[in-house]
């Protein structure tokens, strides 16, 4: 069949005659597409390598068949195969004067070679006077070959010519010009500074394609630095509106959606300039509310434009009303079929939960489907989404699924991607010792030569800190802990290297500490690690090491140490080992093996592993030994200074009679040096315990009290995340806390739309949610964990079997069923205020009973939730009051509309509340990723968050 | 910005290759057959979207779309979106459609560079500068009528000097 169409294509190519081929191409292209391996192909590639270099170098090619060989070697480098000896005729080509052999050498030589190649010196000429020429078809490929052949000190040869095509009558060249000088501006920006303005001119071209060309310079430069162009969003949302109301000619349709490619790369650059500045954004939020309500989504493209406006409602400065319409679209995405739009889906709202984080709980099922889905990629996806959404409520679910899919996958890069990121996630927010241990445990059995090593010298840092300073009990129920869960796992052959480090390590120091072990005990154990990896000298020096804190805490601690059999061999076998390192540790520990109890004490404090070593620089204890040193006779000490910058000979002569000048040789031997005179000072200075480099022996564990602002800026203060957890178990966290929108958007809704339109919108605002019976449980389960809230019918059944997430699940369920009653009642009373819902505490108090005052919806919500989904209600949660924060942006007639609504007095009151947005915005960001409970432990962080 | 454009067909032979950013020919190489082998593991109703990170380097990520018996392959960076990466590949096939009706893996491999004509016309330094099918179709014509009327000129003076000579 395929024969048939081949000789069908090769009799219309003789006919066609347009892009004619010999049949010896035909051939070489048929019987290559016709090997059955690479080897066959390799062979018949290189055979006609032979034949190309052979012909190409004939004198007196015809020019048509010249450009056919080029056309060959394109292909042929394409195949993987070295055509660098055809590239000069490339070159040559580019020079001929018929406009089709030119485009061709240009095709070649920008395929062949890159900017900095040698051969590029013989095409500028040919550029500069191809850009000057009539034909625009010959400027038009000499300005693609500018794209890609132009480098930084090339530029200023073509830069004039290229900057009057600018002016070019015919609109493609204008293009092509606009996007070469785009192009030297990413090779050497320096060299096109001064004609950025270009861009800016171009941008009122009236060829809609050049204005479409012009937007890919601008959005990088915007992307540099927005400043200089924050006047042009004016222009911007007008051009956009324009496009968006079909102003443009017919055909810049695609699929019906006009110039979708242009509306992107609008919504792009406005996502730049509308970030953090209110201004700019207010103006466009209605083109941008206008291109949401007209698109299409049933077409992929259409779908496309509704992505960007979510991404570009994310990035600018929200606006409850259009924060809204991309909730909605999300829920079509994730509900659609097309596992590209699910993917589109999930990558939204990932952008959007920065912005209000109850989002995904209406998504929730909808992400966990997701999450099982076999596509890969999706998967991925949806772990980032929970990577971003973890808090101290979900973090066990997160990090349990997060570990099972590192496990399953073989693939290195997303296997470290997923370790570091479990690890990550277990420091911020782990809501035990145990938890936090076991995490650990599974993450470095899984994938501990993965991790970056500083994780390991982590965790021992965390395990030797502790959490605080105040609670020494809980420290050392974490140490023991540790010690327990590695003794456990410590007899698997297979562990990795950094795990058996923390292990021995933590071994060392702390396995007899709460006398659970005996020293001997934990000895054997490290023996048999240092036996069982005899081949890892990194695990051998640290099991040496430990086993040599065991024994000197013991000895320190009077009891009789004595040391196993086992672990005398093991000395005698390192003491001759080839690693000098392990040959000193060796002899070292031999050496304290002949001390007594006192000196052993003063080498090997007991838990010193985070006290500061203190330095005595001028070493003042050797000060009695230089006095009685000096009594004797001895010459005094001359620093170095002194002794390089007089060429100090004359001391040293006084010292040695036979001394010659500084630099000639000696030819006496060396006196004999005085026998060292024995100290009897005790040793000051600590002996060095430590394997781990202690980064900042200055630091303190201090960090519930310290600025967060700093806090977050560095991996390397990564800690346990406590803080927040206790109240976990209690009343209300910062999950609870969380602000939660959809009940103030629908108030604001109310306020916008008056009384009216009531009947419909609360319809459309229960759409989104799934029913939730016919659902699987084990998905409810899982949903029910990570997002916090489901029904009390829920909680029920987990509490009866579920073994796995049980617990985490049924706790943020009492925290949050608790409060309904309430909710429902007083909302079904009176409109007055009621009390505080979920009991806050103070910082939220103002604001919740704000937002759930006067809400007509909340209370239709709270009766339909009651009968049937409990989600629903887990959302009126009050928090941070998203509306107090943003109303502020909002436009003026929205204003005047708010401003009629019943509870104008409440609303004003909360709008000039919050001092300033952004900072807002950014320490709410802050406080998220450092999973600080705000109500309890920070009270001044989340009253400034609320104003 | 785009970073590639490739077509592979499902036997893992290049039919177009092109790089916006300079790339040795290994790492061109290198770089098709890991799309390949990537490719042909992907199970059918999956995304066509794939995170390149492991096996294209940082901030990569690919679109695909199989056509007949070929891979349609996009490789770009966080700056471009997704779904309209995966439109243009729709518009390239557009408007390969409209050259060659009812487009054949044959006609790919035929007609190579017309094929980088076409992209030429579509994607400029990696930015996408023309959409639109007709337009394309237009610029691509003229080129070809171009073509033409040199070849006769040719055969017409190849005819003459015949007679004559």
């Amino acid at each position: 069949m395929e024969q048939l169409k081949t000789i069908g294509r090769e009799l219309a190519m003789g006919s066609q005659g347009g892009f004619n081929q010999s049949k010896e191409f035909l051939d070489l292209i048929k019987s290559i597409g016709e090997t059955r391996s690479k080897s066959e192909e390799d062979r018949i590639v290189l055979h006609e390598i032979e034949t190309l270099k052979r012909r190409i170098n004939e004198p007196d090619i015809p020019k048509r068949k010249m450009k056919e060989y080029i056309i060959r070697l394109v292909y042929i480098e394409m195949l993987g195969h070295d055509a660098s000896f055809g590239y000069i005729h490339a070159v040559k080509m580019t020079h001929d004067d018929s406009v089709l052999l030119k485009r061709t050498g240009y095709l070649a030589v920008t395929l062949f070679l890159n900017e900095d190649h040698d051969l590029i010196i013989l095409i500028v000429n040919t550029i500069q006077k191809d850009l000057k020429s009539d034909n625009y078809l010959v400027v038009c490929a000499a300005l693609n070959a500018c794209c890609r052949l132009i480098n930084e000190e090339t530029v200023p040869a073509v830069i004039g010519s290229v900057v009057e095509l600018l002016g070019h009558q015919k609109e493609a060249v204008r293009k092509k010009a606009v996007m070469a000088l785009h192009s030297f501006y990413r090779r050497a920006p320096s060299s096109v500074n001064h004609l950025v303005e270009n861009f800016r001119k171009k941008l009122s071209d009236n060829d809609p394609g050049v204005m479409g060309a012009t937007l890919c310079p601008l959005y990088d430069l915007i992307t540099i630095d927005v400043n200089p162009y924050k006047d042009l969003v004016a222009s911007f949302v007008n051009i956009l509106k324009q496009v968006a109301e079909r102003r443009l000619p017919k055909t810049y349709d695609y699929h019906q959606t006009p110039a979708p490619f242009i509306q992107i790369k609008l919504l792009k650059i406005l996502a730049l300039l509308g970030s953090g500045d209110k201004k700019s954004s207010e103006q466009m939020y209605t083109v941008i509310g206008d291109i949401m309500r007209k698109s299409d989504t049933t077409s992929n493209i259409g779908n496309a434009i509704l992505y960007e406006c979510i991404c570009c409602i994310s990035s600018i400065l929200p606006s409850p009303k259009l924060l809204e319409s991309a909730a909605d679209a999300i829920a079509k995405f994730l509900k659609s079929d097309s596992h590209n739009l699910k993917y589109m889906g999930i990558d939204a709202l990932g952008r959007l939960i920065r912005i209000n984080p109850d989002i995904a709980e209406q998504h929730q099922l909808a992400v966990i489907d997701c999450l099982e889905d076999p596509d890969d990629t999706l998967k991925r996806k949806t772990f980032e989404l929970l990577y971003k959404m973890t808090k101290s409520s979900n973090v066990e679910v997160i990090v349990d699924r997060m570990i099972d899919y590192m496990i399953s996958i073989n693939d290195s890069h997303y296997k470290t991607e997923t370790a570091s990121r479990c690890v990550e996630l277990a420091e911020q927010f782990a809501p035990s010792n145990h938890w936090f241990i076991q995490t650990m445990n599974k993450v470095f059995q899984h994938a501990g030569d993965l991790v970056n090593p500083k994780v390991a010298h982590n965790l021992m840092r965390l395990i030797a800190e502790g959490f605080g300073e105040d609670d020494d009990a809980a420290d050392s129920q974490l140490r023991s802990s540790a010690v327990e869960s590695y003794l456990k796992i410590v007899d698997d052959p297979k562990l990795p290297s950094a795990f058996l480090q923390v292990i021995c390590w933590v071994l060392g120091e702390y396995g007899t500490a709460d006398g659970k072990y005996s020293a001997s005990y934990i000895s054997g154990k490290l023996c048999d690690v240092a036996e069982a990896h005899s081949s890892d000298d990194t695990v051998k020096a640290y099991a040496v090491t430990a086993l040599m804190k065991v024994y000197c805490f013991e000895k320190a601690a009077g009891r009789k140490a004595s040391l196993l059999p086992e672990c005398q061999s093991l000395l005698e076998e390192l003491s001759a080992s080839h690693s000098s390192d392990l040959q000193q540790r060796a002899y070292e520990f031999q050496a304290i093996l002949d001390l007594d109890a006192n000196a052993i004490e003063n080498i090997m404090p007991l838990d010193a592993s985070c006290e500061d070593i203190e330095i005595d620089q001028t070493l003042s204890f050797l000060d009695g030994y230089v006095q009685t040193a000096l009594e004797q006779g001895a010459e005094p000490y001359v620093s170095e200074n002194e002794r390089s910058t007089t060429l100090n000979i004359s001391s040293i002569r006084n010292h040695n009679a036979y001394e010659h000048p500084a630099h000639s040789l000696r030819f006496e031997a060396y006196e004999v040096p005085k026998p060292v005179v024995p100290t009897n000072l005790p040793p000051a200075v600590t002996y060095p315990t430590e394997l781990v480099p202690v980064p900042e022996p200055s630091y303190q564990p201090t960090l519930s009290s310290r600025p967060i602002s700093d806090a977050g800026s560095g991996s390397t203060d990564l800690r346990l995340r406590l803080d927040g957890v206790q109240k976990k178990w209690g009343a209300p966290t910062y999950s609870s806390a969380a602000s939660s929108s959809t009940s103030n958007f629908d108030s604001f809704r109310t306020a916008v739309n008056g009384a009216t339109q009531s009947d419909n919108v609360p319809a459309k605002s229960r759409e989104p949610r799934q029913p939730p019976v016919e659902v699987s449980e084990e998905k409810q389960k899982l949903a029910a964990s990570l997002f916090g809230g489901r029904t009390e019918r829920n909680e029920r059944k987990q509490s009866g079997g579920a073994v796995g997430h049980g617990k985490a699940s049924r706790t943020t369920n009492h925290r949050e069923d608790k409060p309904q009653p309430t909710t429902v009642t007083t909302a079904v009373q009176s409109l007055a205020p009621p009390p505080d819902l979920l009991d806050l505490g103070e910082p939220t108090g103002a604001v919740s009973s704000y937002s759930s005052a006067v809400d007509p919806f909340k209370q239709l919500e709270g009766l339909l939730d009651l009968s049937q989904d409990g989600s629903a209600v887990a959302t009126t949660s009050s928090g941070p009051d998203l509306m107090s924060l943003y109303s502020d942006s909002s436009t003026n007639g929205q204003k005047d509309n708010m401003n009629s609504a019943p509870n104008s007095s409440n609303r004003t009151a909360s709008l000039t509340k919050g001092p300033s947005l952004k900072d807002a915005l950014d320490k709410d960001a802050l406080v998220r990723q450092m999973g600080v409970n705000p109500s309890s432990q920070n009270p001044n962080l989340f009253s400034d968050l609320l104003g | 910005m785009i970073l590639a454009m490739i077509v592979i067909n499902n036997q893992g032979k290049p039919r177009l290759a092109k790089f916006y950013n300079y790339t040795p020919v290994e790492q061109q190489q290198h770089i098709i057959r890991s799309i390949y082998s990537v490719l042909c593991l992907q199970p059918e109703n999956v995304t066509n979207f794939i995170e390149g990170a492991s096996f294209l380097g940082p901030d990569t990520r690919l679109v695909y779309k199989l056509f007949a018996t070929l891979y349609f392959v996009f490789v770009f960076d966080s700056s471009e979106n997704e779904l309209a990466m995966f439109d243009l590949i729709q518009v390239y096939v557009e408007t390969l459609e409209k050259c060659f009706n009812n487009v054949c893996e044959l006609d790919i491999v035929l007609n190579y560079s017309k094929m980088h004509t076409i992209l030429d016309e579509m994607i400029l330094g990696g930015q996408v500068v023309e959409t639109n099918s007709e337009k394309v179709m237009q610029a691509v014509e003229e080129i070809s009528k171009l073509e033409k009327v040199t070849t006769a000129t040719k055969l017409i003076s190849k005819s003459a000097s015949l007679l004559w000579g």
